[in-house]
């Protein structure tokens, strides 16, 4: 239990972060995000580690999870389903979403 | 501008000690009793077991969860027609409830809900016990519209005439059905008009019994007599199918219009068609939220399924009572399936920890639903859809130009679509 609540809080911190360095976007609401991104975790896992068979999410470089959810969104990277889903979130709640799971320990 | 950065820092950084706080004078206000606000759910399915789960992840621990599940262990329903289909076994489907108690601290109760005092804030159970609660989340899931087939209520029909549609005894029992039924004989089912449990489930179970047939009783028929107008989902990719792998096995039949059942004679009724005798009857009737949900009187739409406000899952009939998974209203667009009641269990999860610490709920939840459906032992095609909240309309609204389904059936949707259920079992469970 005190690695995931340490886990998360890193996470939130780091949304936290964000939104002050970017300024205009200081009204993210980390438990907004930490709540979309638990939206992911029926395939990614809980906390974005996710059991065999599928890509964790959890500590993967942001701009590398950025570009992957972008070339999704954009048709550029072929997909079984993430081209469908990615297309249901803005260009900015993918950078929210990327710099959540970033921050989370593999 | 520098309060607002002071306060997002303390929010993020100071976070569990806000909240600890929070929480503690939240109990005070609401007489909660030493140890922290309690939440019971009732269910422990999908939707239930994630609520229980996120509850006490995201309240830091300190929300007391008591989860009241009749059930041993959790059978899952996805995956359930390869049992049908003889590729999967029970075993497969089953996780135990320990990881929602070991790592979780969600306190289990073996038993059922007799009756909910929504006035006193308190669920009485059938052994006895009595749990009060600050906020209550039901997770009922569906029960069977016997009354509109009447000889399903004569003695023994229901043993005889299986749905097989939660998971569980049913399940091995049709199974046996189909391994007891001579090769030539004719297995029929019958699928309720919409909205029910799991649109594709019913053409899937036709695919996983063709697919039995094919391999071990080549004469055999599958005839799927549907209430709907046509496949209510996945529809071209279901066709094709029976089309090229199951030609001359699955007859699909829409516009068939269950009324009655004589389960001695294992003949259906219809209200414009000829009667059909089966070899095996597999009937799926007309479906609502469950008993506990319409004796609290909270299923309101049609006496059937629960309104809730979609950004706290409470009811609109009743305070303080949150209602999640396939016993709900469902928002245009929106299925009744386990992935979606597990995005339920997390937006109220959410919306309870923050109405327990004094916050307000997420403005705007974001989810999504994937539904793989196997048209073999091991291929798949897949329906996914984003579903975004619409403050003007007060409904999840699914979001333009997301969503879609499968080009073809694959054997990687099959491998994606074990690893989507190794996920969400996890997810819901551990």
């Amino acid at each position: 239990m005190p690695s995931i609540k340490k886990n998360r809080f890193k996470a939130l911190a780091a949304l936290a972060l964000m939104a002050l360095g970017q300024g205009a976007v200081a009204q993210t609401d980390p438990l907004q995000v930490r709540n979309w991104a638990a939206a992911c975790s029926n395939c990614h896992g809980t906390l974005g580690v996710a059991q065999p068979g599928m890509v964790s999410l959890a500590g993967l470089a942001h701009d590398d999870l950025l570009k992957a959810l972008q070339a999704f969104k954009s048709g550029s990277r072929p997909a079984t389903i993430m081209h469908q889903i990615s297309k249901g979130y803005s260009d900015e709640q993918l950078g929210q979403l990327a710099a959540y799971f970033a921050a989370l320990k593999k | 501008m520098n309060i607002q950065r002071r306060q997002l820092v303390q929010g993020a950084t100071a976070g569990s000690v806000l909240g600890l706080a929070a929480l503690v004078s939240g109990c005070a206000q609401m007489g909660g009793g030493a140890g922290g606000p309690k939440v019971v759910v009732v269910g422990g399915g999908y939707g239930g077991a994630t609520a229980a789960k996120y509850i006490r992840m995201w309240s830091d621990y300190q929300v007391q969860v008591t989860l009241v599940e009749p059930n041993a262990a959790f059978i899952s329903c996805p995956i359930s027609n390869l049992v049908i289909g003889g590729s999967k076994a029970m075993a497969d489907i089953t996780t135990p409830y320990d990881g929602l108690v070991r790592r979780h601290g969600v306190q289990l109760v073996r038993d059922s809900v007799a009756r909910i005092d929504a006035d006193k804030r308190v669920v009485r159970l059938v052994g006895g016990a009595e749990l009060p609660y600050d906020r209550l989340v039901l997770s009922p899931g569906v029960d069977m519209m016997w009354d509109t087939l009447p000889g399903m209520g004569k003695l023994g029909a229901q043993e005889q005439v299986l749905h097989a549609w939660k998971a569980g005894a049913q399940t091995l029992a049709l199974r046996r059905q189909l391994e007891a039924m001579p090769d030539g004989g004719v297995y029929a089912l019958t699928v309720p008009l919409a909205p029910y449990r799991c649109p594709p489930g019913p053409y899937e179970r036709a695919c996983q019994v063709a697919h039995y047939f094919s391999k071990h009783k080549p004469r055999s028929k599958v005839l799927v007599l549907d209430a709907n107008d046509d496949v209510t989902s996945k529809g071209p990719l279901f066709k094709k199918a029976w089309a090229d792998r199951y030609k001359g096995i699955v007859e699909y039949r829409p516009r068939h219009t269950l009324v009655d059942v004589d389960a001695g004679a294992r003949t259906l009724k219809f209200e414009f068609n000829d009667d059909l005798k089966a070899d095996v009857l597999n009937v799926l009737p007309a479906m609502r939220a469950g008993d506990i949900a319409v004796r609290t009187g909270l299923a309101t739409a049609n006496q059937r399924w629960c309104e809730v406000d979609f950004l706290t899952h409470e009811s609109k009939a009743a305070k303080f009572i949150h209602v999640v998974g396939d016993s709900i209203q469902t928002a245009p667009a929106m299925p009744k399936s386990g992935h979606m009641a597990n995005q339920h269990g997390k937006t109220c999860a959410g919306a309870v920890v923050a109405l327990l610490t004094g916050k307000q709920p997420n403005p705007m939840p974001i989810y999504n639903n994937t539904c793989y459906s196997f048209v073999s032992d091991t291929e798949v095609v897949h329906v996914a859809s984003v579903h975004r909240y619409d403050a003007a309309q007060k409904t999840m609204l699914a979001v333009p130009g997301s969503g879609g389904v499968s080009g073809a059936a694959s054997e990687i949707e099959g491998a994606y679509a074990m690893a989507w259920a190794r996920n969400i079992w996890a997810d819901t469970l551990a």
